[in-house]
Order: structure tokens, then C-alpha cells, then sequence
């Protein structure tokens, strides 16, 4: 009689059936390989910064908060119009919605006030419990906080288009860059560490990414006490690219898969 | 009489395969139009063009007189579609997906609208019920339900009453029949079950691999084709 236990052939069954998946599924290779990436880049950086002698300074632990805060403001928006998109995905309603009345642009401008709706829930619980727990007071900025929060909000929605769009050309597989595709700009962004830190090339990425000037304008802000202007120029010039590209884009991806039935495949 | 929908040499590739080839037909106040085709004719994909989902390669589709391709978000107010194959969020209750869609299609009095519905589809006492505990069944009387929010001029259906005990089935039946021949409502619809649609289609669109095989009032195919009920027609049209 065999030992029916442990028998090696039916394990390397469900071995085979997860090897089968993942080399069916870009977005699994994508979870196996992106992630601790960006993992290992960015824990790199901050550990270079800190090196430096930078948490030496007082207000480290303000820089770190605050661009935490704003971080998660990008990414709850960006998330708000990428994961509600996913969302109707999910229930299986997109073809509800698009043969109501409703236009394209109508459902994104929903789609935009949820995610702010999101992106000030995240930002009020963070800076009230900033305040409480470390004494930070993130609102003193004023208006150029205002000021740069408006222009993440608008990045986050070019990447939240951006998801929208490769969702629609690529279908579900896609739906991982909901998580992942904002992530793709967190080493360039300089969100922990001043882009001096990152390696030249890098650092000539950083220039076109609109967020790495939005936080060293912050951290200008914090650590020196002026607002560098030129620099919130350059993000709005970006973003305002960076936003036209993506609507662009996702208008595209919209036409092209109700030319291809795709839209109709999507969920299923 | 003017038709409420015309269709005019609709053709649709997806790369070289032809999913709709040269398909026409119109629809009159009251018509009930039956698609059938074996799977894979392209009924779906009809449906889809005929909400403007899918754009089509070339053709013309005319609502009460107007071209849909350029006054699309006007007509649509007028057309509603429901299927086996498509569902409502399961984390609202069936109320609030109601007023959603309600909201969509801007309809005044909301709250009394899905009562009336509600009670029509039976479904009244499952008002706050999540709608991810309804059956089958009760799925598809809620995506009705969703379809009649906009007092539709004209309903799409893709099939219709698959999912649906015999009960209601039949009550579904002279429901459209009602709503047919009371508020001239009319109806294209694709169902597999041929002993159904007969009892419910006045007209009949045989498809196969996109192409029109037959098309025309019922009673004017069966004695065409000699034939005494849809099914005999189905298999000599396409056997």
C-alpha cells in the first residue's frame, strides 16, 4: 500500500499549476520581479540620505511625515479612479454603465470627485493623527501646501488614466498597475530623500518626473524655509503634459476597445 | 408608419474575421424581433453595436429617425438592454442600485419609480436586500428591473429568461407581451430557447457566422419555409 501522505508527484501537481499561471500572467511577473525592485531601490536611497548625516537634522522626522502624507494623497487619488474604474470591472457592470446616457468624460469626472473624496478622507485622518502622535503640523504651509497637493492630485489622475487605458488594451491582467504603476515614479520622485541622493542617471529621470520637484519643494519648504516657485512651475508645466498625454491616451484605449469588442470581454 | 429602428448594411470585423456581415432589418412600435443563430452567429455582438459598445466598421443605425452614431447619448435615454450575462455590483443593495442607474438616466420621482418596478419584477421585499444574496432568478428580475427604469421605447435582451424558474418565465412572457401591445413597446431579443421565443416574437432575424440567413414576420418565414413551428425553421434554415 502507498503512503498516501506525502506523494511527490501529486505536490508537483499544484507546483506545476501555479508555474502554469505564472508563465501565462505578465502581471505575476510583474508582482514576482517589480516589487522588491522598487523595494531595494527606494529602502536604498533613504539609507544613502541618511548616511549623509541628514537625520542629524531636526526636522528629519517632519520630512519623513509630511512626505508621507503627500505620497499617500497621490496614491489614494490615483487609486480612487483606478480602482473604481476595477471596481465596476469587478461586479461586472461596465456594460451597465456605458449604455446608460452617461459620456465617457461624465464617468471620468465622477470617477475624479471619488477620488478626491478618498484623497481628503487619507489626508485629514493622516495629518490630524501627525499632529497628535508627532506634534506636526503639516496645514501651517498654507497655500503652497494647497498648492502642491493640487498638482499630485492632477498626476495621480494621469496615472489612474494610465491604468484605465492599459486595462482596456490589455484587459484584467492589467488591473495590477492600479498598485504598481505609481510606484514606478516613487524612486524618481524623491518622496524620502533629496534627488542629489539618486545616481545621475536617475537624477536625469527625476527632471521629468513632476513629483520629484513637488517634493523638494516641500522639503525646501520644511528645511529652509522658503518656497522655491521656479520649482512648482516645472511640476505644473509637467503635470500639464502629463495629463493631456494621459487623457489622450486613455481616449485611445476607449475607442480601440469598443472597436475590438474588448470592452465587452472585460470581467468576463 | 416609420420604424422606431432601422438597420442598414452593418458590418463588423475583429481582424479578418467578419462578425457581422451586410446585416439590415427595421422594427416597428410594437415589434418584437427574435434573434437566433447557433453560437458564434454574432447575436451578441449585434446587441452590443445596437447600444453602441462596439463601434461598428460601416453601416448606418437609425432610432425614431436619427442617426445614433451622432446623437448616441440622446437616444440611449430611450433604449435599455438586460442580460443573463451581466450583473449589478453585489456590495449595494438592490435599491441602491436601482437609484444609481436611476440617477443616470436622470429620472424624476426616483423612489416611487422603483417601487412600481420593484413590485412589476417581485421583488419588492428584497428592497434592502444586498444583491449579492440574490439568486439566479432574482438577478435577472433586478437587471429587468434596471432595463424598465428609463421607460424604454425599445429593449434589448440577451436572453432573457435563462436563469428563470417556468413560473416566472412565463410571467416575464406576458409582461413584454403587455408592455408590447399597452405602451407599444418594442423588443429585440436572443434566447436559445426556441419554444419560448415563439410563444413571445411577431418577427425573426436567423443569423449564421454574422450573415443574414432569414429575416421577416414569423407567421411570413413559417410559411415560406413550410414550416409549423420556429424550432422545424431553426433546423432547416441552418442544418
Amino acid at each position: 500500500m502507498r503512503l498516501s501522505i506525502f506523494r511527490p508527484k501529486r505536490i508537483w501537481g499544484i507546483v506545476l499549476r501555479h508555474l502554469y499561471l505564472l508563465k501565462h500572467s505578465i502581471s505575476r511577473w510583474i508582482d514576482l520581479l517589480y516589487w522588491p525592485t522598487v523595494d531595494l531601490l527606494l529602502w536604498g536611497f533613504i539609507t544613502l540620505y541618511l548616511q549623509r548625516g541628514f537625520y542629524q537634522e531636526g526636522k528629519w522626522i517632519y520630512q519623513f511625515l509630511g512626505a508621507l502624507i503627500f505620497w499617500n494623497i497621490l496614491i489614494r487619488a490615483q487609486q480612487g479612479l483606478a480602482v473604481g474604474f476595477l471596481e465596476d470591472i469587478w461586479a461586472r457592470n461596465l456594460l451597465h454603465i456605458f449604455i446608460s446616457p452617461l459620456t465617457i468624460f461624465e464617468y471620468i469626472a465622477g470617477l475624479f470627485i471619488y477620488s478626491l473624496f478618498k484623497a481628503f478622507v487619507a489626508s485629514i485622518l493622516m495629518a490630524f493623527l501627525a499632529f497628535f502622535v508627532f506634534n506636526f503640523k503639516i496645514w501651517i504651509q498654507g497655500m503652497d501646501v494647497f498648492l502642491l497637493t493640487l498638482c499630485l492630485i492632477i498626476f495621480a489622475w494621469s496615472i489612474g488614466l494610465l491604468t484605465m487605458a492599459f486595462v482596456l488594451i490589455f484587459g484584467q491582467e492589467a488591473e495590477i498597475l492600479a498598485w504598481a504603476l505609481a510606484l514606478l515614479f516613487l524612486p524618481f520622485s524623491a518622496v524620502f530623500y533629496p534627488v542629489e541622493v539618486l545616481p545621475e542617471s536617475f537624477q536625469s529621470i527625476a527632471k521629468i518626473v513632476p513629483t520629484s520637484y513637488i517634493f523638494e519643494t516641500f522639503r525646501k519648504i520644511l528645511l529652509e524655509g522658503y518656497t522655491p516657485y521656479i520649482f512648482i512651475g516645472k511640476a505644473y508645466f509637467l503635470v500639464f503634459w502629463y495629463f493631456l498625454l494621459s487623457v489622450g491616451i486613455f481616449l485611445i484605449a476607449f475607442n480601440f476597445a469598443k472597436k475590438t469588442g474588448k470592452i465587452t470581454k472585460i470581467g468576463e | 408608419m416609420y420604424p422606431i429602428l432601422k438597420v442598414e448594411n452593418l458590418i463588423k470585423k475583429y481582424g479578418n474575421k467578419i462578425v457581422l456581415s451586410g446585416i439590415s432589418f427595421e422594427l416597428y412600435p410594437s415589434d418584437i424581433l427574435g434573434i437566433i443563430g447557433p453560437n458564434g452567429a454574432g447575436k451578441s455582438t449585434l446587441l452590443y453595436v445596437l447600444l453602441g459598445v462596439v463601434s461598428p466598421d460601416s453601416g448606418k443605425i437609425y432610432y425614431f429617425g436619427e442617426d445614433f452614431l451622432k446623437n448616441r447619448n440622446q437616444i440611449l435615454y430611450k433604449v435599455s438592454f438586460a442580460s443573463q450575462y451581466i450583473s449589478l455590483p453585489y456590495s449595494l443593495t438592490i435599491e441602491e442600485n436601482l437609484k444609481v442607474f436611476a440617477h443616470l438616466y436622470e429620472i424624476l420621482e426616483v423612489d416611487k419609480k422603483i417601487d412600481e418596478l420593484l413590485n412589476l419584477f417581485r421583488l419588492f421585499n428584497k428592497k434592502k436586500t444586498l444583491t449579492r444574496t440574490l439568486s439566479s432568478g432574482e438577478m435577472m428580475r433586478l437587471n429587468l428591473a434596471r432595463a424598465f427604469l428609463n421607460d424604454p421605447a425599445i429593449l434589448l435582451l440577451d436572453e432573457p429568461t435563462a436563469g428563470l424558474d417556468p413560473e416566472y418565465i412565463k410571467y416575464i412572457r406576458d409582461l413584454f407581451k403587455e408592455f408590447s401591445q399597452k405602451r407599444k413597446l418594442s423588443i429585440i431579443l436572443t434566447s436559445h430557447q426556441l419554444g419560448e421565443l415563439e410563444k413571445i416574437i411577431t418577427k425573426v432575424l436567423l443569423l449564421k457566422e454574422g450573415k443574414t440567413l432569414a429575416y421577416g414576420d414569423l407567421t411570413e418565414l413559417f410559411q415560406k419555409f413550410r414550416v409549423s413551428t420556429l424550432e422545424e425553421l431553426y433546423f432547416k434554415v441552418f442544418v
